[in-house]
């Protein structure tokens, strides 16, 4: 009965990450000293309701607790056991698991209202939050809506009239077509006045929804069939920032510096930064100040946030408005030390703001990632689903905050937005805050479904990243050809494998000695190392970004013998990148398909993907039909 | 009954053996042994090994020097020959020092194990006398000193020029995996051809692993197949890697390649005892012990309905994540494998609501029994998840035998005496939860999750005939999932010891193990049981 551990015949497949660990200095979670106080003699709401789902539910209850609200959270039937759910005083199921049958329900959210006796509801964003109806509804029943007001929300919801009233306001606009374009045919003729590429948005689609980039006629008018209605706007190659607001009911309006949210897929922000590297003071003044005009215009009241595109020139003109909380507003929250949530609430409840605007502070830098559960190989992210089998915060690494709305064992569905979490860092410098973050994401454990950390930790240690030459096009630009995934140095070749080597004996890699030390404990995630004298923190896992295997020399030389395995031709099959649910097919058994051709298109999580032919071929058969439920890897056509 | 043409590839490939010819009698014993040894190192000589490579396989010999520790292998029977005069083969030239196996015992991280490997490159592999009584050598000995047997299979089949002799060579090989079963643990590694009668000896060892592309199990090939019954089928399509790890339930898993099959050969005989009368083994465990498992609490729907990895729930458990599963791609409505809590090894069984609900059919029930048996026979607690809605009804089930079949499922678990525990984690309906393992049959500990249901079916079908004609059947539903569709009528009764709490699972069987250790239980004496075949 000798305790013995295998010595060959060992395969791990090692997850490597980079760079220091922290974790045994465990210094306790400091983040977002919050420079407004509770005030517990204020007067305030005595119950809100939620409307919404995940982190941001989450991220509003926690703020009503410390303002001794009671919380009322709003599920449906797949979310009851959802850590929001849990985490709020009381819950009322509102629907069956499609968000039109249950978060945006607002029949059964009105009754959950009544129910619970909740004097105000607080969006958080999509769902409901720019959802004019619903505020008016609300008001009808003299409930509070923790936002702007009804006029507000019209007004900015619609891309053209927001325009026109920033135009009126004095706020720099784009140039561009503001109208609705008929059908493709003008669409094409529009957009090869203003020159490509152009964007190309719905009316009232929000937070990149209906967004697309057209480069060239036959791109313009392919998104004719997606979209009916929509307007063009130039995108240059630029920056995206963000400008927060925050105004009372009584005519006063702060900013609250800008967010860099250019680092983008699919026109959906993965990264974002506070405050920008590129603008200056005088420029920050300025777009501040044509914010807070914007908003006095549409007599805004709560907090939202005026996007500006920006060119090289730093010109910067408005592209829109959003009446909501934004995702990214822990980053402004930690350089200013304002609890938006509070904030929210105190105007909803008409009182004036506590701050003026030499009040807001720019301390030090913040960074968010957005963890995703999707595939980052995949045109830099088609969604993934699954059961997060494991799950670690890196919460006992300092200055980092995490805002996430699952736990070990939840669900990743394909009916809600497959966003893990936000993990933000902190630092007095930007340098500091990238070096924060690159740690948390080497110490972040995520088991169960693919994930976007490879991607997110490539963006932030990037040259062009750090250096920030930072624009829309970053992605596109530095991975012409998709994310492959990190490409190991040398050096963290040899690290990686002597670290795996090392798990079994010491170690010589190519001749030269390599040191590695640690307390690891095989059990754990977290592999915390010394390798040569430098910290790092590994990940072992199953499915990782690299492969190794620990043959013994034997077992490594006589490897040379096996037979290589012919992978499967993929030519000739079509299957599903993702999870979703399939929206069209256009050929049947028989049809002839040249190399191109769309076959199919499955929609997951807000997007539509055109599934095309990899080869000139005859159609085999149709093993999909439109409304079904398809998982990945499915198989959708065959071609002969 | 063999592979067609490998023998006679021999007879014809004799010129290349010149090399091998020397006279005998100028040659001192020294020397003599020395050529011998020379001789049988490298087995059919450099072409065939070459050969052998490019069919992407690995020699008798480079195969047990990657399955058993450096240095740790000692050969037996180096210098055995066939003993056959006809065709010419007592010509010299056809003699090869220790014939077409290799035979002998080493260590598995340390610990003792006895081994064969079949030479391909001598004769195909073909088994004569001579090769019959170097297997049948060893196994003697592994049993007299308690030691699993590992076979290493790669071989065209009998030795026809032997005739008879290698029949019987066969039927002694099988006397003694009969003999050995459940005194040692024997091992099959399917590495190449396997046909006719020698697939007789995997089928009688515990488990039967193949390697993918390069390994073939089946009584008459394809030739033969067509001529009897016309039916054109590939060698690997009749008796692949595939076929018998999906399709016939033969193999319990298959492997990439040579390399991976014994690396894998290596990990997985961690997990096993060296005997019937040694304890399995322990291994450090980094893993704490009273770890909680926070996603088990949520991992049962809350609509019955809906399924979830039984897998999930197995791997949150067991020390390390680490499960080597049994026929992961055969009935998989069943999952049974090996782990280990707390540094011990354990068999795990757990029905899959994943595939077909979770049910018992035959080949999950015939999984699932060979299984239980392996363990109670080698001491290995058994740990039972149990979601199960039943059998699963129809006619294919009823003409097969379920009946005969389910039997031995409940059969394995009911004559069982090692520590056995059983965690209820959703369903358990009708018969089939008396035979998952329930308190009825001796279950030592037996669990419930909060979401558990333990009744005679599902509330539809129940009120169905309970309250047959009448109307109210939904609330007469309602009724009846109060009062059943819940772990209390089981609880009440003893019949369950405790409710737990999920995530605290792991920590409670770790407990129970360390209590159950001591555990000591036989059944009345008897030649043998008589389990529904």
């Amino acid at each position: 009965m000798a305790a013995y551990r295998s010595a060959a015949g060992f395969q791990r497949v090692l997850h490597a990450v980079k760079h220091v660990c922290f974790s045994k200095q465990r210094c306790g979670v400091i983040i977002c000293r919050y420079s407004t106080v509770y005030d517990p003699n204020e007067k305030t709401f005595d119950k809100i309701l939620i409307a919404n789902r995940g982190e941001i539910a989450c991220r509003v209850i926690k703020t009503c607790k410390k303002m001794g609200i009671k919380t009322v959270a709003v599920h449906s039937d797949v979310d009851s056991s959802a850590v929001h759910v849990k985490v709020a005083d009381e819950a009322v199921c509102v629907g069956p698991a499609p968000t039109s049958k249950s978060y945006l329900n607002m029949d059964a959210i009105m009754n959950a209202i009544k129910q619970t006796g909740a004097q105000a509801v607080h969006p958080g964003y999509g769902f409901l939050s720019e959802n004019k109806e619903f505020a008016k509804r609300l008001a009808a029943e003299g409930v509070t809506f923790i936002g702007p007001d009804t006029h507000a929300i019209q007004a900015m919801g619609d891309k053209i009239e927001s325009k026109l009233i920033a135009k009126a306001a004095k706020v720099n606009t784009i140039p561009g077509f503001d109208g609705v374009v008929k059908d493709a045919k003008e669409a094409v003729k529009i957009a090869g006045e203003i020159g490509y590429p152009v964007m190309i948005k719905a009316s009232a689609g929000g937070g990149g929804k209906g967004m697309r980039i057209a480069w060239n006629d036959e791109e313009t008018s392919d998104m004719g069939f997606f979209l009916s209605g929509h307007i063009s706007d130039i995108c240059a190659n630029g920056f995206c920032w963000c400008l927060q607001v925050l105004a009372d009911k009584h005519g006063n309006a702060l900013w609250l510096n800008e967010r860099e949210c250019s680092i983008q897929r699919r026109n959906q922000k993965v990264v974002e930064e506070a405050p920008s590297t590129f603008l200056d003071p005088d420029t920050r003044r300025a777009m501040g100040e044509q914010a807070v005009s914007l908003a006095n215009a549409v007599k805004y009241s709560s907090a939202g946030t005026v996007e500006f595109l920006v060119d090289s020139k730093k010109n910067f003109y408005f592209l829109e408005m959003n009446t909501r909380l934004q995702v990214e507003h822990p980053i402004t929250e930690c350089i200013t030390g304002l609890d938006l949530v509070q904030q929210m609430i105190r105007i909803a409840k008409g009182y004036k703001l506590q701050h003026k605007q030499s009040d807001i502070p720019i301390n030090g830098w913040a960074v968010e990632s957005r963890v995703y559960a999707e595939d980052p190989y995949k045109s830099f992210g088609l969604p993934s689903i699954g059961r997060l089998s494991q799950y670690q915060e890196p919460l006992d690494l300092p200055n980092v905050r995490v805002d996430s709305g699952i736990q070990e064992g939840s669900d990743i569905s394909i009916y809600y937005d497959p966003m893990i979490s936000k993990l933000v860092t902190y630092g007095k410098t930007r340098e500091e805050a990238l070096k924060k973050m690159e740690d948390a994401l080497d110490n972040y454990v995520i088991r169960g479904v693919t994930h976007n950390i490879p991607l997110l930790r490539e963006i932030i240690v990037h040259p062009r990243f750090v250096s920030g030459v930072i624009s829309t096009k970053f992605l596109p630009e530095v991975y012409p050809d998709g994310f492959k995934g990190h490409m190991l140095t040398a050096g963290e070749r040899r690290e990686l494998l002597a670290t795996a080597a090392a798990l079994y004996v010491a170690v010589e890699i190519d001749g030269e000695k390599v040191e590695v030390s640690g307390e690891w404990n095989l059990a754990s995630a977290l592999l915390p190392i010394t390798i040569n004298g430098k910290h790092r923190t590994l990940q072992v896992c199953k499915h990782a970004c690299f492969k190794l295997r620990v043959l013994s020399k034997l077992a490594a030389s006589l490897s040379k013998h096996m037979p290589e395995k012919v992978p499967e031709d993929t030519s000739s099959i079509l299957r599903s990148p993702m999870p979703g649910s399939v929206v069209a097919v256009s050929v049947k058994p028989g049809d002839n398909v040249a190399e191109g051709q769309e076959i199919c298109v499955i929609e997951a999580m807000k997007m539509q993907n055109s599934m095309t032919a990899a080869k000139t071929a005859k159609v085999k058969s149709v093993h999909c039909k439109a409304g079904d439920t398809v998982g990945e890897g499915d198989l959708l056509v065959e071609l002969e | 009954t063999r592979s067609p043409r490998s023998a006679d590839r021999f007879v014809v490939a004799k010129g290349l053996q010149n090399a091998r010819c020397y006279s005998v009698k100028h040659l001192s014993v020294q020397e003599r042994i020395e050529k011998k040894r020379k001789a049988a190192l490298t087995g059919g000589g450099q072409l065939r090994i070459a050969a052998q490579h490019k069919r992407g396989k690995l020699t008798a010999r480079e195969r047990l020097e990657l399955l058993l520790d450096p240095d740790s292998f000692v050969e037996c029977d180096m210098f055995v020959e066939h003993r056959c005069s006809d065709f010419g083969m007592e010509a010299d030239h056809n003699k090869y020092p220790g014939d077409s196996v290799v035979t002998g015992q080493g260590r598995i991280n340390g610990r003792l194990v006895y081994v064969f490997s079949q030479d391909f490159t001598v004769f195909g592999g073909s088994l004569s006398g001579a090769h019959a009584q170097k297997v049948c050598k060893i196994m003697d000995q592994a049993m007299m000193v308690g030691a699993p047997v590992i076979g290493l299979n790669d071989s065209g089949g009998a030795r026809i020029q032997e005739g008879v002799e290698s029949l019987a060579g066969y039927a002694d090989i099988f006397l003694r995996n009969v003999m050995a079963s459940g005194v040692v643990p024997q091992i099959s590694l399917i590495m190449g051809p396997c046909a006719g009668g020698a697939v007789y000896s995997p089928a009688l060892t515990d488990f039967t692993f193949m390697v993918k592309d390069t390994s073939y199990l089946f009584i008459t090939g394809p030739d033969v197949v067509k001529s009897v019954t016309n039916e054109d089928v590939t060698q690997e399509e009749l008796g692949g890697a595939k076929t018998h790890t999906t399709v016939s339930g033969v193999a319990h898993r298959a492997f990439e390649n040579d390399v991976d099959a014994l690396l894998n050969l290596r990990d997985f005989f961690n997990f096993l005892p060296l005997s019937n009368k040694d304890p399995a083994p322990v291994t450090e465990c980094h893993d704490p012990r009273d770890r909680p498992v926070p996603g088990l609490d949520t991992i049962v729907p809350f609509e019955s309905t809906k399924a979830y990895d039984m897998l999930d729930i197995v791997h949150g458990i067991v020390d390390e994540r680490e499960f080597f599963e049994i026929m992961p791609n055969y009935a998989k409505n069943i999952v049974v494998g090996f782990a280990r809590m707390n540094g011990r090894t354990v068999g795990i069984v757990g029905n899959q609501p994943k595939v077909a609900s979770g049910c018992l059919d035959i080949n999950s029930s015939v999984k699932g029994a060979r299984f239980v048996r392996f363990c109670d026979a080698f001491n290995i607690p058994i740990i039972t998840f149990v979601d199960v809605p039943g059998f699963l009804p129809g006619t294919a089930q009823e003409y097969g035998g379920i009946i005969r079949h389910g039997a031995k499922l409940l059969y394995a678990f009911a004559e069982a005496t090692i520590p056995k525990i059983t965690v209820i984690t959703r369903k358990a309906y009708g018969g089939a939860y008396d035979v998952m393992s329930s308190k009825h049959l001796r279950g030592d500990v037996n669990y419930a999750w909060p979401s558990a249901e333990v009744a005679v079916m599902g509330a539809k079908g129940a009120v169905q005939i309970i309250f047959r004609g009448k109307e109210n059947q939904a609330e007469a539903e309602a009724e009846y999932v109060e009062k059943f569709a819940n772990p209390f009528p089981a609880a009440v009764r003893g019949f369950v010891d405790d409710i737990i709490q999920p995530s605290t699972t792991r920590k409670r069987i770790c407990r129970d193990l360390e209590v159950l250790a001591s555990k000591k239980q036989t059944n009345p004496w008897k030649k043998h049981a008589n389990i529904p075949l």
